[in-house]
């Protein structure tokens, strides 16, 4: 369920109707981001049906694909000491 | 794109599977609960990366599959009304009916526009003051707060030809049902994504806590689920159930404060809810409380309510618990294909049966399963 | 007995003012410029020809006539038709006019016919703008001779306000084959390369984001631009051109399901070679769309032998309309009728039809 993609805000348009200008890829539309504390220019927020949910923590994903990273190399060094015993 | 297409990485999955592998070769069940995590499984034949031991179920969370037909003739008559003009979002305008669907509807007359967010509805409201427009509020507690701003919205501007057919459905109980259901084999769930970016994660714990399964919530990337595959697989080999996080980067543990304080404001559990294929779940819908009675079409329209039971060959409700699997269905690609759907599960094309029939034909997966359980191929 | 007949000044005042080129002032067309009367004519005088003008369908007979240009050998030839309904009339790349031309042009381009002559034919509601249908007119000339064809007959029709949404269009076609290679969805071979011309998903995106009800907004165009010159070039390198068609309704998925069901063959593609353009890839993430399902009006698919493949691109590629063109899979004999698709993922999944059109999902 719940297609929502993360788009980065860039332009905060009504502050009484709480809309930003958010983009993916090149394609942009007016979200409501009322769900969200103290959104900026520049924050990337995750879109479903015309609404802002969450806004992305950058850290937590820079940690995701750290870990992501470092399970498919693990298996290179399994490998490599795997092949030392030999 | 940033922050999707990092996730995709073709060389960094096939070396995740590899780890799962090697964890362990015990025979595991998990069920994925989202309709999303469905399609993304599928779209990038995941279930033929994962080792052979690991089987995937694919559970109920799709909202338009499970919405009773009664429900879907209940919004095709409040289409039919002269002078309204009825909103959808696109998955549910081929959903069949008793006898139609809001598509057929629309080509014999009725004003059926689709929208991409409630907010267009409410606009499309303000612009034709003179009709009356409803909007066809469904999915799970990732589409309802839109719905609830939107009806504050509404309140706030006084537009008074503006209502909501409320369907929306929650994934708590929804699960609870599922892990209470004695024909159910799982030992583990890949847990909603973009429900939890709302709902939060602490609202899982029972599952480890009372049922003894591992929850990992996961994102919808396929990295991601393959990622949370793995800390599944991870948690039953070292013994332990427990409620992950492994879409951090969406979700916190106590979910969106705002989003929980516009549901509450403006939505109550029903008693009750169906489920096509699933029956009565408690608890697990909701609709608009009085003080909005204004807005709540089922309220100022009236609907003919009536329960319509699926078809006697539908299977949907064991497929849908995973106790069987689509191919084990009678009926499946013969008198229920995509063009000509009979249960839930083929109705939208993240129900387990449309997505085996239309992506997963040559998974491999599932010709092993034929070939073991001799069942006839579509 | 016969009375000689004798003008009179009266007369042939009346004459003059009658036959001086008619010019249409009208804003709006009406139910009286379809009437067959004087209106229709002033109609036809006045504007389409404006635009259409050529020896063939000055005469403004019910048909035209002509000799097919030939060497002496017996020729092949093709014949097509298409109605043109799409909504908006107008948008970014293009209009109602350029895709009435280029579509029935493509057509004939695909079974690797030179495109000669086009009917029009016009079904136009009471109360249509004359400054639009000029401004379609046009675009239909400037197609008519960047695809090298000309327009030779036509007709219209005026109907009541709300029997017609604006206005349709109805072109045919008459291409000659001037080559040996047998072009057909049902040729392709075992072996056979698929080279696709360009980006997929241009025309579709670009319509769908132009009714404006998602409220989306970008810089992309329709890609709407008639193939026959790229086609030309293709056939100037190779006559091991199996199929050759245009994706258009029902995107490339569509017409590769439909050669391969002709066929008798497995298409398989390469999920990673496929062209997307980055902001039909962002519309289609946010719409839940699929580009494979999305329509194409600039964009052909050829099955071709495999060892002309290379160079088939190379030529394609110094041709402003193929200069994305690249091979994106090949066919293999199973499992035979379908269309495969070998994900970045390293695993395998089935590009069926749709039942009906894509819809944006929010699930």
């Amino acid at each position: 369920m719940c297609l929502a993609i993360p788009g980065r805000v860039v332009e905060l348009i009504d502050g009484e109707n709480q809309l930003a200008r958010v983009e993916v890829g090149g394609v942009r539309r007016n979200v409501n981001i009322g769900l969200l504390d103290d959104t900026k220019v520049g924050d990337y927020v995750l879109i479903h049906v015309g609404f802002a949910l969450s806004k992305v923590d950058e850290r937590e994903a820079e940690e995701t694909l750290r870990l992501l990273q470092e399970l498919g190399s693990y298996q290179d060094e399994m490998a490599q000491f795997a092949g030392a015993g030999e | 794109m940033k922050f999707i297409d990092e996730y995709r990485q073709g060389g960094l999955a096939r070396r995740l599977a590899e780890q799962i592998a090697r964890l362990t070769d015990r025979p595991l069940k998990l069920m994925e609960v989202c309709g999303g995590h469905t399609h993304t499984i599928f779209k990038y034949g995941i279930e033929d990366l994962l080792p052979p031991n690991i089987e995937m179920i694919h559970g109920p969370g799709c909202p338009v599959c499970v919405i009773p037909i009664g429900r879907t003739d209940d919004a095709i008559s409040l289409a039919r009304r002269p002078g309204m003009i009825f909103t959808t979002f696109g998955d549910a305008m081929r959903v069949p009916a008793s006898k139609t669907s809001l598509l057929d509807a629309k080509a014999a007359g009725a004003d059926v526009r689709m929208v991409y967010s409630p907010l267009d509805a409410l606009k499309l409201a303000k612009k034709n003051p003179a009709q009356q427009v409803v909007f066809f509020a469904l999915g799970f507690e990732t589409t309802s707060p839109s719905t609830a701003l939107t009806i504050l919205q509404a309140a706030k501007e006084g537009v008074e030809n503006f209502s909501v057919f409320c369907n929306h459905i929650m994934i708590v109980p929804a699960l609870k049902a599922l892990l209470d259901s004695p024909d159910l084999k799982l030992d583990g769930f890949v847990g909603p994504g973009h429900v939890s970016t709302v709902i939060g994660t602490r609202c899982y714990e029972f599952v480890s806590r009372d049922y003894g399964r591992p929850l990992v919530v996961s994102g919808f990337e396929p990295l991601d689920v393959l990622q949370s595959v793995y800390q599944i697989a991870k948690q039953v080999v070292e013994g332990r159930a427990e409620v992950e996080n492994q879409y951090a980067r969406m979700v916190s543990r106590d979910g969106n404060r705002r989003a929980l304080e516009a549901l509450s404001e403006v939505f109550e559990p029903r008693d009750y809810f169906e489920w096509r294929g699933l029956g009565s779940i408690a608890h697990s819908g909701i609709r608009l409380r009085k003080k909005y009675a204004a807005f709540d079409a089922e309220l100022k329209f009236g609907v003919p309510g009536l329960r319509v039971a699926d078809p006697k060959a539908c299977q949907c409700g064991e497929i849908l618990k995973g106790v069987k699997k689509p191919w084990e269905c009678k009926v499946f690609g013969t008198a229920c294909t995509p063009e000509t759907p009979i249960g839930s599960c083929m109705v939208s094309s993240e129900g387990a049966c449309a997505a085996y029939y239309n992506f997963g034909r040559l998974s491999k997966v599932a010709e092993r399963a034929a070939a073991q359980s001799g069942a006839p191929r579509s | 007995m016969t009375t000689a007949f004798t003008a009179s000044p009266l007369f042939e005042r009346v004459e003059r003012s009658r036959r001086r080129k008619p010019r249409v002032r009208d804003e709006f067309i009406t139910l009286a410029h379809g009437g067959g009367g004087k209106a229709m004519h002033e109609l036809i005088e006045g504007l389409f020809l404006d635009y259409f003008n050529n020896p063939l369908l000055a005469p403004l007979e019910d048909q035209a006539v002509f000799d097919l240009a030939g060497d002496g050998r017996p020729s092949r030839l093709a014949f097509t038709t298409d109605s043109y309904v799409i909504t908006p009339l107008f948008f970014p790349g293009g209009d109602i006019g350029r895709l009435a031309v280029s579509g029935t042009v493509n057509d004939l381009a695909m079974s690797g016919a030179r495109p000669l002559y086009l009917s029009a034919g016009f079904i136009i509601e009471e109360g249509f703008p004359v400054a639009d249908l000029r401004r379609i007119l046009e675009s239909m000339r400037a197609a008519a001779v960047e695809a090298g064809v000309q327009i030779v007959t036509g007709d219209t029709k005026v109907v009541q306000r709300g029997c017609a949404d604006k206005l349709f269009i109805n072109t045919a076609g008459i291409g000659i084959i001037e080559h040996d290679a047998r072009i057909s969805a049902a040729n392709a071979r075992i072996g056979d390369k698929i080279i696709l011309s360009g980006m997929m998903g241009d025309h579709g995106a670009t319509i769908l984001l132009a009714r404006g009800e998602l409220g989306l907004e970008t810089e992309i165009q329709s890609d709407a631009a008639p193939l026959w010159s790229l086609v030309q070039a293709m056939l100037g390198v190779t006559t091991e051109i199996h199929a050759l068609r245009d994706p258009t309704r029902g995107g490339v998925a569509a017409t590769l399901n439909e050669i391969a069901r002709s066929s008798e063959v497995c298409l398989q593609l390469d999920e990673q070679a496929l062209p997307v353009r980055e902001e039909v890839k962002g519309a289609c993430e946010i719409l839940g769309l699929d580009p494979l399902y999305i329509a194409n009006e600039g964009l052909l698919v050829a099955v071709v032998g495999a060892e002309v493949a290379e160079e088939l691109v190379a030529r394609m590629r110094e041709h402003p309309l193929g200069r994305a063109a690249r091979i994106i899979g090949a066919a293999r004999a199973e499992p035979p009728g379908i269309v495969v698709l070998n994900t970045t993922f390293g695993g395998t999944r089935i590009v069926d039809l749709l039942v009906g059109e894509q819809l944006p999902r929010i699930c």
